[in-house]
């Protein structure tokens, strides 16, 4: 009798272990992720300065913060670094991709000089990039030494242009892994279609544009969505880079969010933008999360 | 992946060829850049960087620069170099590492051998919350480590890349277990053995590759993590990414590049010296990021 209640009590023992191993990180994440977010957003809806306070004012953090001329600096930097990031990456990393899977002699040797620039932080590749575009020592510099006088190149000091110094580091930082995407992508390509193709005379552009690159649609979705997440989250590199600056020129949601929440002491709006800058993830991200793992079932 | 077999049936001319070779080099070049710059100009005296000798390489060699960058260089208030800071980042790191991937492993364990109802939605969630922008988590995340008593700790930091590191490690696992032969778990259950006897037996023997990708993985972002450093560590915990934007930003004194790029070197170093050596797994770890399956 009580050995066969011992036996029970162990098979439910054994039912029970899978979910109590799993409900320490469950808890963590119930805990520290989507109860944060709650939070966040509750506090976008109240009057929140130096600490979290909890009188209620609506909506009103969401109406100042759109009213803000730094909040609207930050969206169009967005908007020009995110279209223009997103673009660069996914044709460099395409064409080099495609060049790449040309039986290249080694390419066992380039795809990890285009790939390290990932492992590396965004703080160092700010350093390295904040002064060789600085006109006093860098490329500027060199080129008036070499002896093209009339070299200019001021980018990162012009409120005008400060901008696209961000899209070029971040280019350099991410592209091969975005070409390492679509080579994974063209590996998978079966060779069978491609010689059937030649037979009927098909030129190497034609097989490209009508065979290859509609095939890789997949690669392109992931490029996509990854590329526009990182855009969102970019922080470290502009602080590193040019700390928000030329006056606020390379300013991004990210950097107002920090600097709104933690030195000017506005935690409601900073909040309010941090709402914002999720809820756009969300719309990017949830559909293909969505996606992928339907599929999968 | 690189297998000649799975190469192109394209076939392309000489002149083609040629130009395909050049554009490849070039990139080549351009990634290389940043590099050599740091390298170069970390072993200079001052005068040869502010002279507009930036691209040449050094007549004086002196490793100058990169002791005072260890050792005295001016971060924040006190001359003590990215020495602490260096070790304030290991021993963040060590642990958020270890535990995210012990974490990692049992999570993708029962999410593939021991399902249950909505198995599916709790990890889409997990996963959501590898891509979250992290901003909407500060407020309550300082709040919360104070009220933990970590504010401005290492180990405060270490937790809070344990909570944000298990989805992705989670994902890994996941995806690696969900083609290890299920029918063998069963028969092991047959027998008698129990879960963790399973799990220790069975699985663990061979997941090798999918734990070094994980460690790699995790490894690599959080040495090179930033925001949260910033956001919750005080003048003694702050990791390494954060003490060499102080030293580079610091606006007192004169701006001693070669001070500055042998710094970044540094901090470069632990990440760069795993990609060379494992590099392999750490794509692996990227391309499990983005395309799943």
């Amino acid at each position: 009798m009580a050995s066969s209640a011992d036996a029970d009590f162990k098979t439910r023992l054994q039912n029970w272990i899978p979910k109590l191993v799993l409900s320490p990180s469950l808890a963590m994440m119930l805990v520290f992720v989507y109860g944060f977010i709650l939070f966040s957003v509750y506090l976008s809806f109240t009057d929140s300065r130096i600490l979290p306070t909890y009188g209620w004012v609506g909506w009103e953090n969401y109406d100042k913060l759109w009213r803000l001329s730094h909040w609207e600096i930050s969206l169009k930097n967005m908007g020009i670094f995110a279209g223009l990031y997103i673009v660069i990456c996914t044709c460099i990393g395409l064409g080099l991709a495609i060049f790449l899977d040309q039986k290249i002699r080694g390419e066992g040797l380039l795809r990890p000089i285009y790939l390290y620039p990932m492992a590396l932080s965004f703080i160092v590749t700010g350093t390295a990039w904040k002064w060789f575009l600085d006109p006093g020592i860098g490329l500027e510099n060199v080129m008036q030494t070499w002896g093209w006088t009339s070299f200019e190149f001021d980018w990162i000091k012009n409120r005008d242009f400060a901008i696209y110094t961000v899209v070029l580091a971040a280019v350099w930082q991410t592209s091969g892994f975005v070409m390492a995407m679509f080579l994974a992508g063209l590996r998978g390509i079966d060779n069978e279609i491609l010689r059937a193709a030649q037979m009927d005379g098909a030129s190497n552009w034609n097989l490209y544009r009508r065979i290859i690159i509609p095939q890789l649609r997949p690669a392109f979705l992931s490029a996509f969505v990854i590329l526009s997440h990182l855009a969102i989250k970019t922080f470290d590199l502009v602080i590193a880079l040019t700390g928000g600056g030329p006056g606020r020129a390379t300013e991004l949601p990210a950097t107002f969010m920090y600097s709104y929440t933690f030195t000017r002491n506005q935690m409601g709006i900073g909040a309010a933008s941090a709402t914002i800058m999720l809820m756009t993830i969300a719309a990017i991200m949830i559909p293909y999360l969505y996606a992928e793992l339907r599929e999968k079932r | 992946m690189s297998q000649a077999s799975q190469d192109t049936a394209i076939r392309t001319g000489r002149v083609t060829r040629t130009l395909i070779y050049l554009v490849l080099l070039l990139f080549g070049l351009f990634y290389l850049l940043p590099l050599y710059v740091m390298l170069v100009n970390s072993v200079k005296p001052l005068e040869e960087i502010t002279g507009g000798g930036m691209m040449n390489l050094p007549q004086v060699f002196t490793l100058e620069p990169w002791l005072k960058a260890w050792s005295s260089a001016q971060i924040g208030v006190d001359p003590t170099g990215l020495k602490p800071y260096f070790w304030n980042s290991i021993k963040m790191v060590v642990p958020a590492v270890i535990v995210s991937t012990i974490l990692g492993a049992l999570n993708g364990y029962v999410l593939t051998k021991w399902r249950f109802k909505y198995d599916t939605i709790l990890f889409g969630l997990m996963l959501f919350a590898c891509f979250i922008p992290f901003q909407i988590v500060l407020i309550p995340m300082a709040r919360m480590l104070g009220l933990m008593g970590l504010a401005g700790t290492t180990w405060g930091l270490a937790l809070v890349h344990v909570v944000y590191g298990i989805g992705f490690t989670t994902l890994y696992f996941r995806n690696y277990y969900a083609v290890f032969p299920t029918e063998l778990i069963r028969a092991a259950q047959i027998d008698g053995a129990g879960f963790f006897q399973i799990f220790w037996r069975i699985l663990l023997p061979s997941s090798g590759p999918i734990a070094v990708v994980s460690i790699i993985w995790q490894f690599t972002n959080i040495w090179n993590d930033f925001l949260f450093g910033a956001s919750f560590a005080d003048a003694n915990s702050q990791p390494m990414t954060v003490a060499l934007n102080n030293l580079v930003q610091s606006s007192t004194g004169v701006k001693e590049y070669n001070v500055h790029f042998a710094g970044a070197i540094l901090a470069a170093m632990p990440t760069l010296l795993v990609y060379i050596v494992a590099g392999r797994y750490f794509v692996r770890g990227l391309m499990a990021g983005s395309v799943k399956g």
